[in-house]
């Protein structure tokens, strides 16, 4: 073959001289030890810091258990939303944790679509983190709407006195963008996880495990003749969940933006919720994967440059976050309605809430920029720091969009002013313990990083690479030394 | 799999193992010329250009997923236009149901064009590729587990018009094979 002979000559892109890559696994690591070190994850025993960890978040989540019990046999009352703010944190808590999720697809999609082969490393994790942060957000307008039982009045099923819904409000879209998104990021996880669950079926040496892993990996056998559909699949499902997450955002921003609220009615929303939630999403999936990289010792997986590359997401989503800020005010003076006018003066100077305004606008836009530096982005505890920030600021976003706002109505006789109740505090609390718990059992009972896929990108696994053997030779002198 | 020609009737075939991609691949090439037509490698991630050394063509799992997204495109407009213009028109703030509606029925149609293209995509992909299947006469082999590590492996399967028990095997291992196992159903 014409290809073999010209590859064997040239030199392999990943050696080349002066514009090498960094390698996307360090140490010229091994696929058998690839293999190892994620499936250890699974069968060896967890580090005492995860039952550390695990045992508060199971406990927070019996807080959630039980508040939402407290809620169903009581009533909604016991939030502390009521007129004028009918949207409390339950609607600033959905939109938070459905922001989170939108990473998780970024990577999975667009960075596969984009040929951003460093995903591989984390898109398993941050699937996960999808998953679960939208079954967190899945709770709050659920309950929200006042009597639980009630809920499949949302499906597109006539309900008890034959009424449709209405398909022409931006609320029934919401419903639809946001299960269609989970049942995507279902599909999407799973179809990935079938290959590595086959590996942890093949490694099982218990019967149990090895019987649910084996059911649940649909009996792989990683032939070429499946990888080829599997592989079309895996990028019509990226083709499709790319304009699907940039969608989901944006309807649940036309929650906002189609009201006539001054504050929520601006053309500025469905880009301006995307970039925030790609921005809180990515704070996120640092948040998890900075621990779990250092805890399971996968630092030649999850390399620095990986967090180089996520922070300069962050930098950059978090500069359009800002800049939707500034132009949000700048088209309130510049539009001249009284009203968007005011709104943004109650929101910046004389209103209840502005200091929630200022705490946004440090955590969300002036926090980021030091991931202008080297340093700071190849420091680790910087970057936690900053995530962090940012995901506190995030969610200061979502409390300024909606309490400010609703806070101070048309008519100064229904003004009123928003706390939430201790039900509201123990729940929001609960859902982050519901969160840490699910994403801590992905880890113990799943591979965290994609196998298959990271396999995929060790030099040696291109058929064309003119220098395993050499590689070898320096694996095992690495090995030796 | 009753035709019982010269071959044991128990023989399923040939595993053998390659020890590296590019080894995999050549083999693959030959195994291809040589006009073999039931056989596979089997590798622990998709090898880049196998499908070419194969000579598969594109997957039309494609063409499938159009249809299925087709599908859900015109079950949203039917759904919303039916229910809101002819079974019960909802009339809020005085707003018209009728054609001229359709741009607020974008943002639902758009989520079930793409949800069901997922769903086809999942339930195409488990037709063409022929699983759920947890019982396989691979599976006996101790050799073929492999390719879930780090092994590359090929396998020849007995139906093949052109296997023979012995030149099949001194072919495999012509071709570069280190060991070559024989599984049986």
């Amino acid at each position: 073959m014409a290809d073999t002979k010209t590859a064997d000559q040239s030199v392999h892109p990943s050696e080349a001289e002066g514009v090498a890559r960094e390698p996307l696994v360090l140490n010229n690591r091994s696929m058998g030890w690839v293999t190892n070190r994620i499936c250890g994850i699974v069968e060896n025993r967890q580090p005492f810091v995860w039952w550390v960890l695990f045992v508060p978040a199971a406990m927070l989540f019996l807080c959630l258990v039980f508040t939402l019990v407290y809620l169903v046999s009581t009533g909604v009352g016991v939030w502390g939303n009521n007129q004028p703010v009918a949207w409390g944190w339950a609607i600033v808590n959905f939109v938070f944790w459905i922001g989170i999720g939108h990473a998780g697809t970024l990577i999975s999609a667009i960075l596969f679509l984009t040929r951003q082969r460093w995903r591989t490393s984390v898109n398993r994790a941050a699937e996960a983190m999808t998953l679960i942060a939208v079954m967190c957000a899945g709770i709050y307008p659920g309950f929200h709407v006042g009597r639980f039982w009630m809920v499949w009045f949302l499906a597109p099923v006539p309900n008890a006195n034959a009424i449709w819904q209405n398909f022409k409000s931006p609320l029934l879209w919401d419903v639809f963008a946001v299960s269609t998104y989970f049942l995507i990021s279902v599909i999407f996880w799973y179809i990935g996880l079938i290959p590595d669950l086959a590996t942890l079926r093949d490694r099982a040496t218990k019967k149990i495990p090895k019987m649910l892993y084996g059911v649940f990996a649909l009996g792989w056998r990683g032939g070429n003749r499946h990888w080829r559909h599997y592989e079309m699949a895996y990028l019509l499902l990226a083709a499709l969940s790319t304009p699907l997450v940039l969608s989901v955002h944006s309807v649940v921003s036309f929650d906002f933006a189609t009201s006539v609220v001054p504050g929520w009615h601006t053309t500025i929303f469905p880009p301006y919720f995307v970039a925030g939630a790609i921005f809180g999403g990515f704070a996120m999936v640092l948040t998890l994967m900075l621990p779990v990289r250092k805890l399971y010792g996968l630092e030649d997986l999850i390399t620095a440059k990986h967090i180089d590359n996520m922070a300069k997401i962050i930098l950059l989503t978090g500069t359009i976050v800002g800049y939707a800020y500034i132009m949000e005010l700048f088209i309130s003076y510049y539009g001249a309605n009284k009203f968007e006018a005011d709104a943004f003066h109650l929101r910046i100077l004389s209103g209840p809430y502005t200091w929630a305004y200022y705490c946004m606008f440090f955590c969300n836009v002036i926090a980021p920029q030091v991931f202008w530096f080297h340093k700071a982005r190849h420091n680790l505890w910087v970057v936690f720091v900053v995530v962090n920030i940012v995901n506190i600021g995030m969610w200061f976003e979502r409390f300024v969009i909606i309490p400010t706002t609703l806070a101070r109505d048309f008519l100064p006789g229904q003004w009123g002013y928003y706390e939430p109740s201790w039900v509201e505090k123990l729940m929001f609390a609960g859902t982050f313990g519901m969160f840490l718990m699910l994403f801590l059992l992905f880890v113990r009972f799943l591979p965290v990083i994609a196998i298959s896929e990271v396999k995929g990108v060790i030099p040696e696994s291109d058929p064309h690479y003119p220098d395993w053997k050499r590689l070898r030779e320096k694996r095992r002198q690495s090995n030796a030394s | 799999m009753s035709e019982s020609t010269d071959k044991a009737s128990s023989l399923f075939g040939y595993v053998a193992e390659f020890s590296n991609s590019t080894d995999l691949y050549h083999a693959a090439e030959k195994v291809r010329e040589a006009g073999f037509r039931r056989w596979d490698v089997h590798t622990p991630y998709p090898v880049h250009g196998m499908d070419h050394a194969m000579g598969l063509g594109k997957s039309w799992l494609s063409a499938v997923v159009l249809c299925g997204g087709v599908a859900g495109f015109l079950t949203a407009l039917f759904l919303q236009l039916f229910t809101q213009v002819s079974l019960y028109p909802t009339v809020v703030q005085n707003k018209p149901t009728n054609l001229f509606t359709v741009p607020a029925f974008f943002p639902v149609t758009f989520e079930l064009t793409i949800l069901f293209s997922g769903f086809t995509i999942l339930f195409t992909l488990l037709v063409f590729i022929m699983l759920p299947r947890w019982n396989h006469p691979l599976f006996n082999s101790s050799l073929f587990s492999k390719c879930t590590d780090d092994g590359f492996i090929m396998v020849i399967e007995a139906r093949d018009p052109k296997f023979k028990k012995e030149k099949t095997r001194e072919f495999l291992n012509e071709i570069g094979a280190g060991n070559v196992e024989e599984v049986s159903y």
